[in-house]
């Protein structure tokens, strides 16, 4: 009985190897990217509200982090101001403007803003500002150049995936900063910065856990 | 090879089992068929019309399939909290269908694969379907950790596949032992499956009459002639797939049983566990063999293909395993005593007088009194006896699995948290399901796939021994062909007349 197939349909062993060994490489690295936070959440900029810029009250006017995100030392929340923190400039500057009508309304109706969550951290995940701030993680390291976000609002800059945050639970002394320092925007390291981190470190015994149990419980 | 005559037909007596024909072994195929008549039989039901029964059993299996996809969307949606899993019991019907399922898979490796190492001829009836069982076994036990992780779509995270969140499988955790030795499993008991079936399906293309079917047949069996080039590789290849199945048959069942030796519960931690777990698996395996066996025989009109000796082997392997499974359990409550430590003592002496004693007393009597009724020549050969104490069988294995999991958990270490598990519809709902998915798919197979390894079958019966057409002295009788008892090499039969049933069945 003559074969079915033509004689070249024997290149078709090889072929559906070599194929599925490139095949299954081009998947991981399709899964590596694609399916990671830095490709699928940074850059993430929701619409807010009320048009507040950043790059004007923490850029221009050089005000703190901390006027507004008050909790940051002492909680596991920075907390987004409540509208009388907004109001205790803006009940005397710019009274009249159209962008701000949203928080007098709040103001008036005692209902507060609904922001939208710009840095979202999954539920099984728990996060504390408290305990990387107060160890000289810088709000910067986390959040970018706040300083240069305007009104269109604030946009996730680092991926706030888990190898993202095991590559400074795994060398501190990389990325930590003064606790002075901890809010300054734009901020740049001494030459000597390893080793006074490394210092710090070992004087404060500063240990960021790698282990499950420390985000995962 | 298509040259049917129609008026050459078979005794309508098959004959018994001779003795000595074919290199000392009793005669395994029955009923005096010819090579052609083998072909015929199985080939036919994958290129007429399925018969009433396959289409009623098809739906059914169907319905129950769709039940389990329909539930298990459900579960998604809603989270695993749908089960009955809840502290103390957060393993639940999951776990035990798990354990339920991979077990049942292990008789077609242990058939396919040892019995052929070990040159049991028996096996060529009966290891395509225990194959293909094995396989549909497997994706059954697939499913339920597969949704019990909960979030199924990063069921990825599982696999250790580079990634940004530099997430890596936990590899001192037994559940991913588990991950690696059932998809080994799966894919070895593939490929093992899939290249004994390379001749037989050629053997189909070579029949088949349409263009598509042709074609279809044709890319599978890989452009198999038969050649005796093409046999020397496929025996190689088919022993080298045999010795890498054996030790899995032995391995993934006591990795199975690791998810629980390797833990610190009374009741759990026990060094007997793989030992009994893979005794446990070929029991169970071997069970539902039977009970698909007897009854595709009959359907099919393969009893003399699949003989009530063929049943009878499995059976005596079921008594045996079942009786080493008694023994383990009987072992656990020895050391539990010997031990001297109260907590393990009273695991056991919970477990078959506590709450769960019911399910205890039933796990201990489907599988090791009842099949205790094997000892007996004339009930191991007995069909119905046989397809009613496979059920128990399994069953009661079902109820094994049942028992190790939810007794242990059941009484935590805080009395405060001891609570008595309650399953929901959901978890009666996706156990249902899956047994619907298993027969849909084992339906499938039989109604696509020569159920029976015609080839091998063919190896095994006396035609195939060289000196079968001799004289008696030695040399070839006749003018050398292959005609000294004046059987034709190919002798076909009218199809109705190979459907004539055993009628020595119940022989004592």
């Amino acid at each position: 009985m003559p074969q079915i197939f033509p004689k070249r349909a024997n290149t078709l062993p090889i072929l559906s190897l070599v194929g599925s060994l490139l095949g299954g490489v081009a998947l991981i690295f399709l899964v590596w990217y694609y399916f990671s936070p830095e490709f699928t959440t940074v850059g993430y900029q929701p619409d807010q509200p009320v048009p507040y810029s950043h790059q004007l009250h923490a850029g221009k006017l050089g005000m703190d982090c901390q006027y507004c995100h008050t909790n940051v030392e002492n909680s596991k929340h920075a907390n987004v101001p409540s509208t009388q923190t907004c109001m205790n400039c803006h009940g005397q500057i710019k009274t009249n403007s159209a962008k701000l009508q949203k928080v007098r309304q709040s103001w008036a109706n005692d209902v507060p803003i609904q922001w939208t969550k710009v840095h979202h951290l999954p539920d099984y995940a728990n996060f504390s500002h408290a305990s990387h701030v107060n160890k000289g993680v810088g709000c910067e390291t986390c959040h970018g150049r706040i300083d240069k976000m305007g009104e269109e609002g604030v946009y996730q800059a680092e991926p706030l995936s888990m190898g993202w945050c095991l590559e400074c639970h795994r060398e501190p002394e990389l990325y930590l900063r003064p606790n002075d320092e901890v809010t300054t925007m734009g901020y740049t390291q001494p030459a000597n910065f390893v080793e006074r981190n490394l210092d710090r470190v070992r004087a404060e015994g500063i240990q960021p856990p790698t282990n499950c149990s420390a985000c995962h419980y | 090879m298509a040259n049917t005559e129609d008026d050459k037909t078979l005794p309508a007596e098959p004959s018994r089992p001779q003795e000595g024909a074919g290199g000392g072994h009793g005669q395994l195929v029955r009923g005096d068929l010819s090579f052609h008549d083998i072909t015929e039989m199985v080939s036919r039901h994958t290129e007429k019309k399925a018969p009433l029964a396959w289409y009623i059993a098809f739906a059914a299996s169907l319905s129950g399939a769709l039940l389990l996809l329909a539930l298990l969307a459900y579960v998604v949606w809603n989270g695993i909290g749908v089960w009955g899993n809840n502290q103390p019991v957060g393993w639940g019907w999951p776990i035990v269908n798990f354990v339920f399922w991979v077990g049942i898979g292990h008789a077609g490796t242990l058939i396919s694969a040892i019995l052929f190492l070990f040159r049991q001829h028996w096996r060529t009836a009966i290891n395509r379907a225990a194959e293909a069982m094995t396989l549909f076994a497997v994706v059954c036990a697939l499913i339920w950790p597969t949704f019990h992780v909960g979030r199924v779509w990063v069921i990825y995270w599982t696999l250790p596949i580079p990634n940004q969140m530099e997430m890596w499988p936990q590899f001192k955790s037994p559940l991913l032992w588990d991950v690696f030795a059932v998809s080994s499993y799966f894919i070895v008991s593939l490929v093992f499956w899939y290249v004994g079936l390379v001749p037989d399906l050629a053997t189909l293309r070579d029949r088949a009459e349409n263009f598509w079917r042709k074609r279809i047949l044709g890319f599978f069996s890989l452009g198999w002639t038969g050649a005796n080039r093409h046999w020397r590789n496929y025996e190689k290849a088919y022993l080298l797939l045999a010795g890498l199945a054996t030790p899995l048959v032995l391995s993934v069942h006591s990795v199975v049983s690791f998810d629980f030796a390797v833990s610190v519960l009374p009741g759990w931690h026990t060094t007997i566990f793989p030992p009994y777990f893979v005794a446990g698996a070929i029991f169970s395996g071997f069970a539902m063999v039977v009970t698909l066996m007897v009854i595709t025989r009959e359907v099919y009109g393969l009893k003399n293909v699949i003989t009530i000796d063929h049943l009878e082997k499995m059976n005596i392997i079921i008594l045996v395993t079942g009786t080493i499974v008694g023994f383990a359990y009987i072992t656990e409550f020895f050391m539990a005593w010997y031990s001297g430590v109260e907590y393990e003592q009273y695991a056991f002496i919970n477990r078959a007088f506590g709450p769960y004693a019911w399910a205890y007393w039933i796990m201990m009597t489907c599988n090791l009194i009842t099949p205790q009724l094997f000892w007996s020549k004339k009930l191991r050969r007995s069909i119905p006896v046989m397809f009613v104490l496979s059920i128990f069988v399994n069953i009661g294995m079902w109820f094994e699995r049942f028992v190790i999991t939810i007794t242990s958990l059941h009484r935590d270490f805080l009395p405060s948290s001891w609570g008595y598990f309650e399953p929901t519809w959901v978890d009666i709902g996706t156990l249902v399901g899956s047994f619907g998915l298993f027969f849909t798919l084992f339906l499938l197979f039989l109604r696509f796939v020569p159920m029976v390894a015609m080839a091998e079958v063919k190896g095994i019966m006396p035609q195939a021994d060289p000196h079968h057409y001799d004289g008696g002295d030695g040399r070839a009788a006749g003018n050398g062909h292959a005609e000294g008892d004046g059987e034709p090499y190919i002798r076909p039969a009218k199809v109705a007349s190979l459907e004539q049933p055993d009628t020595d069945e119940g022989e004592a």
